[in-house]
């Protein structure tokens, strides 16, 4: 049980350590300064939820290991977050679609952990699904406008659905480890979220001028970390250089 | 400078605050829309603050009479504690920062 | 500062608006964008204002180039947050500026074609995690410098602006010092590694206040208009007594030989930056001026489709609410 559990609260952690961790590179050299601080903004609320998760999830292993070893002392076949969130930024286009695709599940998912029979996630869910329920305001607008806005615009939000699209399935996938969370009453059954998850994305995509891609195709690998992309392990790379060059160095 | 792009027009942010009696003007921001511009004000001025109000007025709208020698309002998030200059000890003997 | 080299404009305005004008300002009245003023002053202000907002955010740059490096959740958090308010400060300066007659967008082409500058300090390089230390003690710290008597200034929005920044700049320099102290008391390599960036970052922190007051010859009008508060003597001494105690208090060597108390005049002795570095970095020869403004460009022009964007759905959407009324 508490094998599933931590691995469990590392795919919670980790999706958001990594996605946090993407938005944060905007900082600096966003298309406007209004978005320039929204972004930090989202970043740093995933950073937060970040340090709750991976927390928790260390408690649960009780191996020593607190959040900051978890997150940059483990290497990318630990790693068990949504290749979604793996994704590069590319334009602010593909960046704000990776979010509303995510943002959408995991206002659901949240919204669902609210009512966990794990007293720790309950409490976690509770805070998080605030922010999480701004950020999807937030994308969703923004999909619209920019699907709707000009042709350029369209152009490249439509480009972004397109190649996003075959790695949104794998966040309903379900694994043993989700059968066994949500037998105990922990997590909510994943498979069941994707209807209300398309009953949100669907009408957006709508007002904005996009088209969902036919092929139901998911890519599937990142949350078991069976198989992750080449992306993440550059990202690592980066997150992780000091403690990894100053091993016994505190910060 | 005039064949600019169509520059995002300019809004004037007011905000009640969770204690506030009325909304007070706390500064402006760039915002395509009315609904971005509400998007943009709670990022850019109550860095996310539950339970405040927001009101957006486009800059043209806005009738002066005299101008307003108020101070601006700043109401930092509370749970970014570190934002708080007390989040950080610095010991008594640095001196003044 | 981040507003370094402000050239005061000449003002041909009528001598009895001028002096009425001066005698609200000698009587600490706050000038409002409405308001009758000279048009040296506006025009000394939006240049002065506007490199004060480029600063910032060309600021973003190099602490921006950490965050994705920071060793622990928490300090990621902190800079991504501290960055992320250099990025308001420069928006609230922009406002600022707008109420004077002049865009943020025109301000920004201003900025990367050069006509606009920004503080010499931002063009140089962050190598080592101990910069963002060194560079929220001693950048930020030299900022607040500046930034607290500004908040007296004489005109109304940059005044109120100011105000705002100052309560979010002091987080700024502690953060900075809180590094240095984890550093200093840290492992030999941090240790090594605060010390060269203290060497790397002293003098252009000193730069960060203008040339030498003898050599500056902008400033009279500028501080009897209160749009210049201190001269640059002034603040860098002041900046010199207040960091040379941290210094020795983080067990630090200032890379000045000749630094040493004076008694006499109550403040440190202290070796003056070389200021032929300086006027190259202002004219962009600084080691990242290309990267900087090559940054700042590429974020503009790669922006400017979503800019367009969402600009266009706002304007079909009012179109069709104009339509259905
Ligand atoms: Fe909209
Ligand atoms: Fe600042
Ligand atoms: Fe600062």
């Amino acid at each position: 049980m508490s094998a599933a559990l931590f691995e469990y609260l590392l795919r919670l952690g980790d999706n958001t350590l990594v996605l946090g961790h993407r938005v944060s590179e905007w900082c600096g050299v966003a298309p406007a300064l209004e978005e320039d601080i929204a972004l930090a903004n989202t970043a740093l609320d995933f950073i937060g939820q970040t340090q709750m998760w991976l927390a928790y999830a260390a408690e649960v292993e009780d191996k020593g290991r607190d959040a900051d070893a978890l997150a940059f002392r483990r290497d990318v076949w630990d790693f068990r977050s949504l290749l979604l969130v793996e994704q590069t930024n590319g334009d602010f286009g593909k960046t704000l679609m990776r979010q509303f695709l995510f943002d959408a599940f995991n206002v659901l998912n949240l919204t669902a952990l609210v009512g966990s029979a794990d007293v720790r996630i309950a409490e976690i869910a509770a805070k998080s699904v605030k922010e999480a329920q701004y950020h999807l305001e937030r994308s969703r607008e923004t999909v619209i406008a920019l699907g709707d806005g000009t042709q350029e615009s369209n152009r490249r939000m439509q480009k972004a659905l397109d190649v996003l699209w075959p790695f949104a399935g794998e966040m309903f996938v379900v694994d043993a480890v989700d059968t066994e969370m949500q037998k105990a009453g922990i997590g909510p059954d994943l498979a069941a979220l994707r209807g209300e998850w398309v009953a949100i994305i669907q009408p957006v995509l709508t007002s904005a001028m996009l088209t969902l891609p036919e092929s139901d195709f998911a890519h599937k690998g990142g949350k078991t970390g069976v198989r992750h992309s080449e992306h993440l392990g550059h990202m690592l790379a980066t997150m992780q250089f000091l403690p990894r060059a100053y091993p016994d160095a505190q910060w | 400078m005039s064949d600019l792009k169509k520059e995002w027009p300019l809004w004037e942010v007011f905000i009640r605050g969770q204690h506030g009696m009325s909304h007070r003007h706390v500064g402006s921001l760039h915002a395509s829309d009315e609904e971005m511009a509400i998007l943009n004000a709670r990022d850019v001025y109550t860095r996310r603050n539950e339970g405040v109000s927001i009101w957006v007025v486009e800059a043209k709208h806005i009738g002066a009479s005299s101008p307003d020698q108020k101070g601006p309002l700043y109401e930092p998030s509370n749970s970014k504690v570190y934002r708080h200059p007390t989040f950080f000890d610095i010991p008594d003997d640095v001196g003044a920062m | 500062m981040y507003a370094q080299m402000i050239k005061s404009e000449a003002t041909l305005d009528d001598p009895e608006k001028l002096a009425a004008f001066q005698a609200r300002i000698d009587a600490g009245d706050k000038i409002e964008p409405k308001e009758w003023m000279p048009e040296g002053y506006r025009k000394t202000l939006i240049r002065q204002i506007g490199q004060h907002a480029h600063s910032e955010i060309v600021g973003q740059l190099p602490e921006g180039n950490w965050i994705t490096r920071a060793p622990t959740l928490e300090r990621k958090a902190i800079l991504l947050a501290k960055v992320q308010d250099e990025a308001g400060h420069g928006l609230y300066l922009y406002c600022a500026a707008e109420t004077l007659g002049v865009t943020r967008d025109e301000m920004t082409e201003m900025l990367l074609d050069g006509r606009m500058k920004y503080s010499s300090i931002f063009n140089y390089p962050t190598l080592t995690w101990a910069d963002m230390g060194a560079v929220g003690w001693l950048v930020d710290g030299a900022a607040i410098m500046n930034q607290v008597p500004l908040q007296r200034t004489s005109f109304g929005p940059y005044s109120r602006a100011m105000v705002r920044i100052c309560k979010e700049e002091s987080f700024h320099q502690r953060q900075g010092f809180d590094i240095m102290m984890k550093m200093c008391k840290g492992t030999e390599a941090q240790k090594n590694m605060a010390q060269d960036a203290l060497n790397r970052m002293w003098f252009p922190s000193l730069m960060m206040f203008g040339p030498s007051d003898k050599d500056s010859t902008h400033s009279v009008q500028s501080m009897s208009w209160k749009i210049k508060m201190n001269t640059n003597d002034e603040l860098r001494q002041k900046f010199v007594d207040q960091t040379a105690p941290q210094a020795e208090y983080l067990g630090l060597k200032i890379p000045d030989e000749t630094l040493a108390w004076n008694e006499e005049k109550g403040g440190y002795d202290f070796a003056e930056p070389d200021w032929d570095e300086f006027f190259e970095v202002l004219q962009g020869n600084g080691p990242c001026n290309v990267e900087r403004i090559e940054a700042r460009q590429k974020a503009w022009d790669d922006g400017a489709w979503v800019r367009e964007g969402l600009m266009a759905h706002a304007e079909k959407r009012a179109a069709l609410k104009e339509a259905a009324q």
